[in-house]
């Protein structure tokens, strides 16, 4: 398969894909952190979390049409703002799904994945209601467009890259919170010892649903930057689920690093592959590698050794 | 139980009963109060309530949540589908005169296939040109297929969440095949047009009417099988399996072998079922068999009553009647209500109806409740776990 082409352009191809294939890894990353938090440490399936997404998504397209509309002075910074408010939507809505929902579910893995299967649906027909089916997109501002290239046959989109970096701030923030904070101690504490964690004065109804809330809020910051590269369509989050899922499988459950590694395994793979093989035929190899992978090592890439 | 119970069905009365009311409301009731269209609209319900019945004995009871049904019902649907498209494509051969068709089409390969440039038959179809060596094909590929994917899985131990995931991406899998290897498979249209089995047309009324029967009394024989199975000491170990699986592994037992012969059974079950759609509704497509499909398979199940057979078939009819009329009526809310009965069930009734039923029957329901049979009797265990400390 590589015989078609010469060395340059061979090489070329390889950056290029490869660099498509950061900007997945971005995007599973970023989905696949909130879920790592909520399935790794409270080991609640949920299935709504592309909707989060989503919410994070129209709240940055309102943004944008709001900032059209009433300053267009502010064009060129409010993508931070979107950013911010993503966030918070996102944070509150998955604050409101637990204390509705998920709280009556601890304990029971596989119903958490019905219930909000359920709540999933609900949300997506809200989204159809309140912005129609028809797909939708943020205004960019301007220094987002446009690509840099380095040589003739490498060209490299400057909202991958602003992807890219927002992941890597993004997974900077959650390692300090989770491994440098104090209340990121109160979530591992709860997380080992749900017991004993109350016993020395952790609310941990608390720190769950804090917990399941920012997982929902970066999944909302996914968005966000989902905008940069994709527009928005209610049914946008629904199409990256099992593929977080697997994402955060793979690398082992409440490993941080596992889930990094196999984000950028996977999108990488796939994103190379896609330029040899036709594109769903990729997917295919991908997933049944991982499922292999997966039987071979049920514990995931990286696992946290815990006694049970 | 007395000795006579050493091999029987039922583990007593009541048990007959459910199981008796329901033959009654599907060999008589319906039949009799409805037309062949809507005789024929049941039957491709009942045809998925086989799946939510693998699911009572996998899920309920073995505590296997396979998201991923979906797959062996489809293949069953495929081998059914590649055995009538076949015989179509005969059919439309002999009725067109070769000479004709030969300057258009290859003589006797399905219309599909001509559409992919696909000029011979491809090997995988060869075992459907005949009807006996089908029905084998179409019992063993799911079994086969399961029977792989369960013992890669059970021997290493993979518990229900990871399982479930698993079962997921396999279920995308095969859609992904299924649509691009358009050449064997009809792509994303599926096969269709499926007209006569073995010369017997399938569109009329009549035709309608008889395989309503032939699903019924396939279903019918399927509950009857596995309560066979509950009321073995194999449906105690699964119990035990799923409420406490060390306890089971220390005291013995070899735990895998259990839950894999239970998915077999289960993915076989299914399998009839996906076999029986196809001849009640006359096609066969990847958009049955995606990721969506099969969780509502899992909600057929949930709904009914995990740990009751016979609520499988009433959740399955429920649920699907519910959808096509509030997607009818309402089509903005149904999304909305069926979300809704999805937490629900999950949230408040984890029982589902069989489990409601039981709680609330009060006191005009205990005599309903002996003769439904939906008291604690006929669903063994029930009642003595709460759905809280159930392991999963």
């Amino acid at each position: 398969m590589f015989s078609d082409y010469t060395g340059d352009e061979l090489q070329s191809i390889f950056i290029m894909q490869g660099f498509a294939g950061l900007s997945q890894f971005s995007v599973f990353l970023l989905m696949a952190l909130g879920l790592a938090i909520i399935f790794g440490q409270m080991k609640v399936i949920n299935m709504a979390h592309g909707e989060f997404l989503t919410a994070g998504a129209y709240t940055t397209v309102l943004m944008s049409d709001l900032v059209n509309t009433y300053c267009p002075a502010m064009r060129p910074y409010y993508f931070f703002f979107a950013i911010v408010m993503a966030f918070i939507v996102a944070f509150i809505l998955g604050y409101i799904v637990e204390y509705l929902l998920v709280r009556h579910l601890y304990n029971r893995a596989l119903d958490t994945l019905l219930a909000t299967w359920g709540v999933s649906m609900i949300m997506q027909q809200g989204f159809r209601l309140i912005f129609g089916g028809r797909e939708d997109s943020a205004e960019l501002p301007e220094w987002l467009m446009g690509s840099w290239a380095p040589t003739d046959s490498i060209d490299i989109p400057i909202n991958g890259l602003f992807l890219l970096g927002t992941a890597i701030v993004m997974t900077l923030i959650i390692c300090l919170l989770m491994y440098r904070s104090r209340w990121g101690l109160c979530v591992r504490a709860t997380v080992q010892n749900r017991t004993m964690a109350n016993a020395v004065g952790i609310n941990t109804k608390n720190v769950d649903r804090m917990t399941f809330a920012l997982g929902c809020g970066i999944a909302g910051i996914a968005g966000a930057a989902f905008t940069t590269i994709g527009s928005v369509s209610p049914a946008a989050g629904s199409l990256y689920i099992v593929d977080t899922f697997i994402v955060v499988v793979f690398g082992g459950a409440g490993s941080l690093l596992g889930t990094i590694i196999s984000a950028f395994g996977i999108a990488q793979a796939q994103s190379i592959l896609e330029f040899f093989l036709s594109g769903v035929l990729a997917k295919v190899w991908v997933l049944t590698t991982v499922v292999i992978i997966l039987m071979l090592r049920p514990q995931g890439l990286i696992s946290n050794k815990v006694r049970k | 139980m007395d000795k006579k119970t050493n091999f029987t069905f039922f583990k007593d009365r009541s048990a007959v009963a459910s199981f008796t009311l329901l033959a009654i409301v599907l060999l008589i009731l319906f039949p009799l109060a409805l037309d062949s269209f809507r005789l024929n609209m049941l039957a491709k319900y009942l045809s998925l309530a086989f799946v939510a019945v693998g699911l009572v004995l996998c899920w309920g009871y073995g505590g296997i949540l396979s998201l991923g049904q979906g797959v062996f019902w489809g293949l069953g649907g495929y081998c059914m589908a590649a055995f009538l498209k076949l015989e179509a494509a005969k059919n439309i051969a002999a009725e067109a005169g070769t000479d004709q068709i030969k300057a258009l089409t290859t003589v006797g390969l399905p219309d599909f296939m001509d559409w992919n440039q696909v000029t011979e038959l491809p090997y995988i179809w060869y075992p459907f040109k005949s009807f006996p060596l089908t029905l084998i094909c179409m019992l063993v590929v799911p079994g086969l297929l399961a029977y792989i994917i369960s013992i890669a899985i059970f021997k290493r131990r993979v518990n229900g969440v990871y399982f479930a995931i698993i079962t997921q991406v396999l279920c995308w899998i095969m859609e992904i095949l299924f649509v691009t290897r358009q050449g064997w498979t009809g792509g994303i249209n599926g096969i269709t047009d499926l007209r006569t089995c073995l010369g017997w047309d399938l569109r009329t009324d009549s035709a309608h009417t008889i395989l309503y029967f032939i699903t019924v009394v396939l279903l019918l024989g399927g509950i009857l099988v596995s309560k066979r199975i509950l009321h073995s000491k194999m449906g105690q170990i699964l119990v035990a399996i799923r409420d406490m699986e060390d306890r089971v592994r220390f005291s013995g037992y070899d735990v895998s072998n259990f839950k894999t012969f239970i998915f077999c059974f289960a993915a076989i079950i299914s399998a009839v079922g996906g076999a029986m759609f196809t001849l009640n509704v006359g096609f066969m497509s990847p958009k049955l068999v995606t990721i969506a499909p099969s969780i509502y398979m899992v909600i057929f199940c949930a709904v009914g009553g995990r740990r009751s057979l016979v609520g499988a078939v009433y959740g399955t009819l429920i649920v699907s009647f519910g959808r096509t009329y509030f997607s009818e009526q309402f089509p903005e809310l149904w999304m909305f209500i069926m979300g809704g009965v999805f937490i629900l069930t999950t949230v408040v009734c984890s029982d589902g109806l069989a489990g409601l039923i039981e709680q609330y029957g009060g006191t005009v329901g205990s005599k309903c409740m002996k003769w439904t049979g939906m008291d604690k009797r006929s669903c063994p265990m029930q009642g003595k776990f709460k759905a809280g400390k159930e392991l999963s």
